[in-house]
């Protein structure tokens, strides 16, 4: 069921789409933020997969992250500020066939919409999830976020943030049902690519949380990460991601990560002073709510009169002498 | 006293399966207009399946019922408490019944403490007829015996017409576990108390434990039959309501089951929901049978989350619903405006309870409606129906898709507690193919088609759903021109704002005007919304046939209002509203003209009309009574 009168339709011809086909306007974000490394990379994983931009659906929540959408020229939702997690899995629920992607920001995904993060993990439906992490609210003009390390100098706390931050990563691993969890760094795209294709790839909620730079609001934040090439850990596995000879390279500390130990996967999470940058979790087999939920009758009127007139049989006082099954 | 001996009757033949054994058995049967009736015990000793099933019994018999649910609040109240009383409550008249009507009239009561909560709650007519179990008498607990027999001498007193009836002891005599068939024989009571068939009767047992085994069936049937013979032999009244004979076949359901047949009957694939009094069991419901019919009913994380999912499959082609009640609508208020903004069909559905805040979760008020028309911020115009009667829930349903789609609207429906947990007949809807949603145009766009190419008259947009090539755009809640771009030019949100607000008046130009209940003009017209409809033709209807001059209208549509109104209130001297939300009273000592807030219709129909709507209200989180609505027009055709 749910195929669209236009998947039967012969493809008479091959086209190949160009990036240009993706792009929608001149992206608003401030020069050197990570979200234009991200789009970079989403566009062209959308060439390289070939993506109909019809098929295409990015939706997001509020925020500088979630003006993606306007920045692609496929289907987009813009949504409300949270939200963008329930928004999409509507969207998965309807249309299964659509491709869905969300991005959504620190603030959004971790504070005013933590509760669907944790939800969408468990419904693990088939949607790429991107958490631009830049560890500040940056739309609303410098307030801390929950993954604003303690200390950080915000608007709402000029005498720094007065907690721990929250680390997605772990949060993200402790949730039942959750099937891929990945990390990427926006000053490293070849793996940012990398990273965002394996997400596309794999059938579940694809979570990948992205530690980007705002050169606006936290310009030397991540300056010793970027500075210390040993300070970012790249994770690498036969099965999972593999590490370019030039990357490699530049790259030294890397280690080898079987995607399906979680017990690794969350002690990784849990390190401190470096980046892990890969895939931490994948788990194949977990099903996707769509596919549970999801009936696969042909939804014909037919079938939805039989239904509803079964169900009026349950509640049906008939006049006396009348044949039930009859007018049934 | 009579009834407090037992009837004892040998049990052993079986009377012989014919219509014979429900002839009256020599006792003089009076004929009554209607008559109301309530089974009550603890939750959990069935007498909510006693109340339905005689209630099923009398409308296959060609009566009209009106029965209603009596719901403790809490899930496991402790048993034989004031608070605690379970039941139902069934209006059975001679003629079609459209409310619950006034006060109790026969009332069989499992033990005293739940009839206390009703005696107190003013729900017995005077000098009601009590039928009391007597089990409570012999307590071996002193306390218990005590406060039985305090309570019956006091009920005497206050002119109660008292029996007092040993369910329990005979019941005993034909199964194991009194507290598993106590409504069965009660039932049976009730079939010779009004002199139903008691052939029907049993056909009723065997379609509500249609899913049970044979034994449970026959078992039920057995004691049925007992209470019908002991009541024969042991009560000194009898009851006969005539009943016009049923042509057409009937469905016999509650509100919230009619809302969720709505939902089926409407095409749509998706209901997307969070647990909340009193509108759950619609999901209930439809959790059990949608899947049926390929749908799919998703409990969300929270109201927000539900909204948001309702409205991403909405965006996706498939209209869908989200169903709650007052506190989860106020949490839905900014993604309604989401969906306003963007364009994007919704159905949202509210069986409103009491409130502010939690309020009284399981008790009936009209109090949402201003938020509706009025909430989420900014201007978010939006479609606003009541369902007047349990077979409008059906229909609406089916009517608020069809809009929502049509005009790219959210729409919502304004149930509650009252019609929830209500039944009464409404004739076998036909079926129509044209209920149900269209399939998804996944047609091409033409090149420069714009996603919202507001029509300059009506407002209207062609929207364009993913899959539809061509189409490609970003839906936002950001002000937008048509192309859906981001804009804060001024003239273009005066333009968005324009057209989403042209939509409501494009709506407004397809209604017909309400049709009045009574003559065309007279000295009073009444004025209501949603769940009160029956009880106020009721009340409407009694004073005219006293002569005088009053007619009533009824409103389905809250906004847009449909044409005519204001052409007939002009024909009445007066104008009152009959609401179940709050109005000053104008003889408080501080309230005034300049003061007086006014019930919520009475406040939309004095603003757009400038008519000077009087109204009337009660929020007693009960539904309100025809005799107390006959009272307050009473005085005010006086003044």
């Amino acid at each position: 069921m749910n195929m669209a009168a236009t998947e039967c339709l012969l493809q008479l011809y091959e086209e190949r789409l160009q990036l240009e086909d993706y792009q929608s306007g001149v992206p608003r974000w401030c020069s050197g933020c990570g979200d234009n490394a991200i789009l970079a990379a989403v566009q062209r994983l959308c060439r390289d997969e070939g993506l109909r931009p019809e098929q295409t659906v990015f939706v997001s929540g509020i925020g500088c992250s979630s003006r993606f959408p306007h920045y692609m020229k496929t289907y987009g939702f813009h949504g409300i500020h949270g939200r963008a997690l329930p928004i999409a899995e509507g969207v998965k629920m309807a249309r299964p066939e659509l491709t869905v992607f969300v991005n959504t920001g620190d603030g959004d995904c971790c504070s005013i919409g933590a509760a669907h993060w944790i939800h969408a993990l468990r419904y693990n439906m088939n949607i790429t999830l991107f958490l631009h992490d830049n560890q500040i609210y940056g739309l609303t003009k410098k307030q801390v976020s929950p993954t604003s390390p303690i200390g950080t100098k915000s608007n709402t706390t000029p005498r720094g943030a007065y907690l721990e931050a929250l680390n997605p990563l772990t949060v993200t691993l402790g949730v039942q049902n959750v099937s891929f969890v990945a990390q990427a760094v926006d000053w490293i795209p070849e793996v940012l690519y990398d990273i965002v294709k394996a997400a596309y790839h794999h059938k579940g909620l694809s979570f990948v949380r992205i530690v980007q730079r705002c050169p606006e609001w936290l310009p030397k934040l991540m300056d010793p990460w970027m500075h210390d090439p040993q300070k970012v850990q790249l994770l690498h596995h036969e099965s999972a991601l593999k590490i370019s000879s030039s990357i490699a390279k530049v790259y030294k500390n890397h280690i080898e990560h079987d995607p399906l130990n979680m017990d690794r996967a969350r002690e990784i999470a849990s390190s401190t002073g470096v980046v892990p940058v890969g895939i931490l979790y994948q788990n194949p087999s977990v099903p996707c709510y769509e596919d549970i939920r999801r009936s696969s009758g042909l939804r014909t009127a037919d079938y939805v009169r039989r239904g509803l007139e079964s169900e009026f049989d349950k509640f049906t006082v008939w006049p006396e002498g009348a044949d039930g099954q009859q007018a049934a | 006293m009579d009834a407090m001996t037992p009837a004892a009757q040998p049990t052993s033949a079986r009377p012989a399966e014919s219509r014979a054994d429900a002839a009256p058995s020599g006792k003089p049967a009076t004929t009554l207009k209607e008559h109301i009736v309530e089974i009550i015990s603890d939750s959990g000793e069935g007498a909510q399946r006693c109340g339905q099933s005689l209630g099923s019994i009398a409308a296959r018999m060609g009566n009209g019922i009106w029965t209603t649910e009596i719901i403790p609040a809490e899930i496991r109240p402790p048993a034989r408490s004031v608070a605690g009383a379970s039941g139902n409550r069934i209006r059975i008249g001679a003629g079609p019944v459209t409310n619950g009507g006034d006060e109790t009239d026969l009332v069989i009561a499992f033990n005293e403490q739940v009839l206390l909560g009703r005696v107190r709650g003013n729900q017995l007519k005077p000098g009601c007829t009590i039928l009391l179990e007597n089990m409570w008498r012999a307590s071996p607990d002193a306390k218990i015996a005590a406060s039985y027999i305090d309570t019956h001498d006091r009920l005497l007193k206050a002119g109660y017409r008292v029996r007092e009836i040993p369910l329990e002891a005979e019941c005993r005599r034909h199964v194991a576990d009194p507290r598993q068939g106590k409504n069965m024989f009660a039932l049976g009571m009730l079939c010779s108390i009004y002199s139903l068939d008691l052939q029907v009767a049993r056909e009723q047992i065997a379609l509500t434990f249609g899913k049970k085994d044979r034994g449970v069936i026959a078992q039920n049937v057995t004691l049925l039959e007992e209470g019908f013979k002991w009541a024969e032999a042991g009560l000194d009244f009898k009851y006969r309501i005539p009943a016009l004979r049923n042509t057409r076949p009937q469905i016999v359901v509650n509100g919230n089951t009619a809302l969720a047949l709505g939902v089926l009957a409407s095409g749509m694939e998706i209901c997307a929901m969070y647990p909340i009094t009193p509108a759950t069991s619609a999901s209930h419901y439809l959790s059990d049978v949608f899947e049926k019919v390929g749908g799919v009913v998703h409990q969300a994380e929270d109201e927000i989350a539900a909204c948001a999912f309702a409205i991403g499959a909405s965006y996706a082609g498939k209209c869908t619903v989200t169903i709650t009640s007052g506190p989860g609508y106020s949490l839905k208020q900014e993604a309604i405006g989401l969906a306003v903004m963007g364009e994007i069909p919704l159905v949202v559905v509210n069986v409103q309870r009491g409130g502010p805040s939690t309020g009284q979760p399981t008790k009936v008020e009209q109090g949402d409606l201003l938020t509706t028309l009025f909430g989420s911020h900014g201007d978010a115009p939006k479609v606003v129906m009541a369902p007047a009667t349990i077979e409008d829930c059906f229909y609406s349903v089916i009517t608020a898709r069809k809009i929502a789609e049509t005009f790219n609207m959210v729409v919502v429906i304004l149930s509650d507690a009252g019609l929830a947990t209500s039944q009464t007949p409404f004739p076998r809807p036909q079926f129509q193919e044209s209920w149900l949603a269209p399939p998804i145009d996944q047609s091409e766009v033409p090149e420069g088609a714009l996603p919202y190419a507001w029509n300059p008259t009506t407002g209207l947009a062609r929207r364009f759903i993913p899959g539809q090539p061509g189409g490609m755009h970003t839906v936002t809640g950001l002000a937008h021109d048509s192309a859906s771009h981001v804009a804060y030019d001024p003239e273009i949100n005066e333009a968005g704002i324009r057209a989403r607000s042209l939509k409501l008046a494009a709506l407004q130009k397809t209604l017909r005007p309400p049709s009045i209940f009574g003559d065309a003009e007279g000295d009073l017209l009444v004025v209501g919304w949603g769940s009160t409809k029956g009880t106020i033709e009721e009340a409407v209807g009694a004073l005219r046939e006293e002569g005088h001059k009053v007619s009533s209208m009824h409103l389905q549509f809250l906004q847009p209002m449909p044409p005519g109104i204001k052409e007939i209130m002009q024909r009445f001297r007066n104008v009152m509203t009959v609401e179940g939300n709050w109005c000053d009273r104008p003889e408080d000592e501080i309230i005034d003209e300049t003061n007086r807030r006014y019930s919520a219709l009475a406040m939309l129909l004095r603003a757009r009309y400038l008519i000077d709507v009087d109204c009337w209200s009660e929020v007693k989180g009960q539904p309100i009574k025809p005799s107390v609505v006959i009272r307050a027009l009473r005085a005010r055709l006086q003044d």
